[in-house]
């Protein structure tokens, strides 16, 4: 989830009141918002970098508010005022406009070499605008929330912002030899080569982030105005030529990326939140973006889309009875301005460029039932009248476990992820013939296989209870995965159970009768004959020579018991005799 | 019989004494030490009435070591005076005396020695007196014999200070006796035998009291763990209200299940390789239901069932890619699917209780895989009041009554709700669960009818047991690095009962 800092009192400031932190607090929780954290400036810097360094920040109060992942329209002050104020009935809506400029309109043409690396990019231009130190500061934030959320880390979109009065158009989006492509970048003082900055920017804390989205493509993606200057290399750096200040009067935006959609949300949401600031409020001067295809296309979209909802499907799908025109009321307070027409129980709902979350009928139930209050809705129990089964592999390892512990051995809980090495090395196994599954992504070796045995997990757990009185008898009853091409996945869970005993004589007697009697609770009796049991002796890498059983049941083979060769026993750190005891209790079924 | 040999002495001394003895003087008497002595008295203590035994503390005089030196050989001055010869005898070689240097500052002041300055061949040292008492030796003896008192206190503390006497308390006791005494008292019996029960000799014996204040001995026994006693007990209200298990036994799932099934977007973080665990083999899904896979591929990409879907290029090849589950709803997706290809529609109550996975950064509360609870209920017409009153209903299972709800945002629930219960340790609201009504573009495509609605809501099973138990770390809890210890001494898990108070600290 998001979080967007604000300063309170600018917050209270364009709320028009102030709150206590509880009464903002229920405000947001009401709201589907979370106060996350009261904080400041300094209390950041001191609890990250110590009093010190904090010495001189601002103790400004800033509220940290968990935004939900899908209201973009929600990652910065302007946007959070708006809707709350909306929701609170003390303002409406504001109607976002696309006007053509005056003058010509600003042209950005894309090339066919951006097609394989960067294919998409939109446009728009903030005429007028008025910024001011706080305001210019939420525009760079909430391109950066934007950036880190919808744009996926820019990988998806990338927003450029340029102060146009240094500018000429039409501009050229396309896409060069990095050896090609030179210009002054943001914060620096002189020209480099794209290769040279890809270079400088591995050590940049920040920036380094983004350099694999590009890094290893033979062309990088380039915006050129009329003149040549280089406007920004997406999505790494913008050129500092036409950088903005809070003196900037007029924004050229771009948003370029892979996903179409998302550029184009992504460059609604900026304009109507700062189009605020604009000479002309809530206007936006559209850009014409000329494609590959030589087709043009205009932006920003800025679409209001109407969705017809019916009053009492809204009613049914909450569990309340509103009057249609209520439920208008509730969803306008959603920013989404409702009227009742046709029957009387049909609701036009207008959907607004910044409500980009809204694509099905369930969403604007949903406003509804948040502007009722989830807390007013009636609880009721269904009467859906079922009666109710056990998994029976689940029910059958709840009986087991009880029993288990019955016999005194205690019940262990391990890891199912674990490192090749307990699978396989440590048990010498070579890992292929574990039929193991691997995981591409491990952080750290804990997580490079799915465990094909219960039993290292358990020698793992003696090992971090050495000092335990002995003996230690453990048993687990859990999953192990093997690979199975026989499956929709190609892998599958088996239920072990698996048991061990550790003291300094090996007991494998008391393994072989617990054995004995896990046979007797599922009913298997002695002996080959009409589904029995029987072990022969057997052998096996993990057990001690001549001190292997492999143990057969209902006509199959499920599972060894013996003693455990002392390789395993010192690679899994111990010092005592153990036997153990592993079988797949799924044909007991 | 008594108890050994010294008791037994202890008692005929005690008969023939009148009033008392004590253990000291009873010690002195039998030459042996004090220590034997009490310990019969503490056998016979524990007799019951036989002898009565008052602890008394006396103060005693005793020789250091040194004091008996002095008490045995004299004084240093004294030696010092007694090895000077008429003629005198040099300085440096009286110095070199085992006693030289104090003995000849003691003397000097005593006025027994002078000092000759003038001598030929350095000072020299002569007796001033013939012969003198040696004061400190006689009233070193006089302690020796047990007659400190007769010195002064003076005297004494000049000794003390001297390191030659040490005043030491020594603990004896006043026997005496009791009401029940006997010099032939018979051994307490510790336990009831059965030759005792078969003879009836049990009527005739004292029995030695047990000390109920002292632990048992706990049985020899095998122990649940204490998450997977939690979990049993989640299972127990599912049941209890009528809610069917679903199988969760594959924790290899296609990404198709586990994102795409619930109309989880391919571009959405979750989707990560920094939040999920993919599997390099078998790195992709073998079979998918392709009918099904059609459909979901329209919703997300052009949208339809009266949706706007996300407009993206959706891959199957990204649908494909096997992942460890990162939640049981994929069990649950293909659970829905399976009951949207039974006709005509029944409606179900679904529960699941197990592992999910998440690559995640570990910390206090955070482990790489966790146990998720998920309850499902599908049937026609059900409401978001209706989702709250399951809810309502299974929270009063867990002990928990104060509930209250905040809208929220989940990709495949629309309305989302987080459950918040008022936590009266913490003093606050604390999340609790997560819950919602499944998008219509997850259901559809699946088939399900479309007035059929599910609501469901899932849990950690780990954070209630952490919050419940006041356990900081989820590494305390779960793993092979747990202490046994914990998981012997663990308690039933009755989730509706009042905890014992939580440690001191508080539940992260």
């Amino acid at each position: 989830m998001p979080t967007v800092s604000v300063k309170r009192d600018l917050l209270f400031q364009a709320l028009g009141r102030t709150y206590t932190d509880e009464e903002f607090d229920e405000l947001c929780f009401e709201f589907g918002l979370e106060l996350d954290e009261i904080t400041s400036e300094k209390e950041i810097i001191s609890k990250e970098q110590g009093n010190v360094k904090a010495a001189g920040a601002s103790d400004v109060v800033l509220y940290k508010i968990d935004v939900p992942a899908n209201r973009y329209d929600l990652l910065c002050l302007e946007g959070l005022v708006r809707g709350l104020q909306v929701f609170k009935e003390r303002i409406k809506a504001p109607v976002y406009k696309r006007v053509m400029p005056d003058g010509k309109i600003q042209k950005l043409i894309i090339t066919e070499e951006t097609a394989k690396i960067r294919p998409f990019a939109v446009a728009a231009v903030l005429r007028n605008i008025k910024f001011t130190k706080d305001r210019y500061d939420s525009f760079i934030e909430l391109q950066e929330k934007l950036h880190q959320n919808i744009c996926r880390k820019r990988a998806l979109v990338a927003i450029g912002t340029h102060d146009l009065d240094t500018l000429s158009g039409p501009f050229t989006y396309t896409a060069k030899r990095p050896s090609d492509i030179k210009f002054k970048p943001l914060n620096k003082t002189k020209e480099y080569t794209a290769c040279e900055l890809m270079n400088i920017y591995k050590t940049d804390n920040h920036l380094k982030h983004y350099l694999h989205i590009i890094e290893n493509k033979p062309l990088y993606p380039v915006i050129y105005d009329s003149n040549g200057v280089v406007l920004s290399m997406p999505p790494i750096i913008n050129g500092d030529h036409s950088r903005i200040t809070v003196n900037t009067r007029n924004i050229f935006i771009e948003c370029t990326g892979t996903d179409f959609t998302k550029a184009k949300i992504v460059l609604d949401i900026i304009v109507t939140m700062f189009s605020e600031y604009c000479e002309n409020q809530f206007t936006v001067e559209a850009a014409e973006v000329v494609f590959p295809n030589g087709k043009s296309h205009t932006f920003p979209e800025l679409a209001y889309r109407k969705e017809m909802v019916r009053a009492d499907l809204i009613n049914k799908k909450v569990g309340i009875r509103e009057t249609p025109e209520n439920l208008a009321k509730l969803l306008t307070r959603m920013y989404l301005k409702s009227e009742v027409i046709g029957d009387g129980n049909q609701i036009e709902i207008e959907i607004p460029p910044t409500r980009a979350d809204i694509i099905h009928a369930c969403d604007i139930v949903e406003d509804a039932a948040i502007a009722y209050g989830y807390n007013n809705i009636q609880m009721t129990l269904p009467k859906t009248y079922t009666i109710a089964n056990q998994f029976p592999l689940n029910k059958l390892t709840e009986l087991l476990r009880h029993d288990m512990a019955a016999a005194g051995f205690t019940e262990a809980l391990t890891f199912a992820l674990c490192s090749q090495e307990d699978i396989a090395d440590k048990l010498g196994v070579d890992i292929s013939a574990t039929k193991a599954v691997h995981i591409s992504n491990p952080k750290t070796a804990e997580f490079q296989v799915a465990r094909t045995t219960l039993l290292p997990g358990l020698l793992k757990t003696i090992a971090a209870n050495r000092k335990m009185p002995l003996p230690l008898k453990l048993f687990e009853i859990s999953d192990i995965v093997i690979k199975d091409s026989n499956t929709d996945v190609g892998a599958k869970n088996y239920r072990h159970l698996c048991a061990v005993y550790y003291n300094k004589n090996p007991g494998f007697e008391i393994i072989h009768g617990l054995l004995d009697r896990i046979m007797q609770l599922l009913d298997v009796l002695p002996g080959e004959d009409k589904g029995g049991y029987v072990i022969k002796a057997s052998e096996g890498p993990a057990f001690f020579p001549g001190r292997c059983a492999e143990i057969f049941a209902r006509g199959q083979s499920v599972g060894k018991l013996g003693v455990l060769h002392p390789d395993v026993i010192t690679k899994f750190e111990l010092t005592m005799p153990c036997s153990s005891l592993e079988i797949n209790i799924g044909p007991f079924l | 019989m008594a108890d050994g040999p010294v008791a037994e002495l202890l008692l005929r001394r005690l008969e023939a004494s009148d009033g008392g003895l004590d253990s000291a003087e009873l010690a002195a008497e039998l030459g042996m030490e004090h220590q034997a002595v009490v310990g019969a008295v503490k056998s016979l203590q524990a007799l019951g009435e036989v002898i009565e035994a008052e602890l008394r503390s006396t103060k005693r005089w005793e020789l250091t070591a040194e004091g008996e030196e002095i008490a045995r050989e004299g004084s240093h001055e004294a030696r010092v005076f007694r090895s000077i010869p008429p003629e005198g005898l040099a300085q440096s070689e009286l110095m070199r005396l085992p006693s030289g240097k104090v003995g000849f500052s003691k003397a000097m002041s005593n006025k027994w020695i002078r000092v000759d300055k003038s001598a030929a061949d350095g000072p020299r040292v002569f007796r001033v007196v013939d012969s003198m008492e040696d004061e400190v030796q006689r009233r070193l003896q006089l302690v020796r014999g047990g007659q400190a008192e007769k010195l002064g206190e003076k005297e004494r503390s000049e000794l003390r200070k001297r390191k030659l006497l040490a005043e030491v308390i020594l603990k004896t006791y006043w026997v005496s006796k009791g009401s029940a005494f006997s010099t032939s008292i018979s051994k307490q019996e510790t336990e009831l035998s059965p030759e005792m029960i078969s003879s009836g000799s049990w009527r005739d014996r004292p029995f030695k009291p047990y000390n109920f204040l002292a632990h048992g001995v706990l049985p020899d026994s095998g122990h649940l763990h204490p998450l997977l006693k939690v979990r049993s007990q989640f299972r127990q209200i599912f049941l209890e209200m009528g809610f069917t298990e679903m199988p969760t036994d594959n924790f290899i799932e296609s990404s198709f299940w586990n994102f795409d099934a619930l109309f989880q977007p391919q571009q959405h973080p979750a989707r990560d390789q920094h939040d999920t665990f993919f599997l390099r083999d078998p790195a992709e899904a073998l079979q998918l239901p392709m009918d099904y896979v059609q459909r979901v591929k329209r919703t997300h990409s052009q949208g339809g069932y009266g949706s706007q879907g996300y407009k993206y290029n959706w891959k199957l090849d990204e649908a494909r890619k096997n992942l460890l589950r990162t939640h049981t709803t994929s069990a649950s997706a293909r659970a829905l699917y399976r009951l949207a290809q039974k006709k005509p529609f029944t409606p179900v109550k679904y529960f699941s209780i197990d592992r999910v996975f998440r690559n995640e950064t570990l910390d206090a509360t955070h482990l790489a895989e966790f146990h998720q609870i998920e309850g499902v209920v599908a049937d026609h017409g059900l409401t978001l009041g209706h989702l709250m009153g399951v809810l309502r209903e299974f929270f009063t299972k867990l002990g928990i009554t104060q509930l209250r709800f905040k809208p929220a945002y989940n990709p495949y629930t629309e309305p989302s709700m987080e459950v918040f219960s008022y936590h009266q340790g913490l003093k606050k609201w604390v999340e609790v669960g997560n819950s919602g009504v499944f998008r219509p573009e997850m259901l559809l495509p699946m088939g399900l009818p479309e007035n059929v609605s599910v609501i469901a809501w899932g849990l950690s099973l780990e954070r209630p047991t952490m919050i419940k138990y006041g356990i900081n770390n989820i590494r305390e809890l779960v793993g092979h690095k747990v202490n046994l210890q914990m998981v012997y001494d663990s308690p039933l898990c009755r989730l509706d009962a009042e905890p014992r108070p939580p440690p001191t600290q508080e539940a992260a």
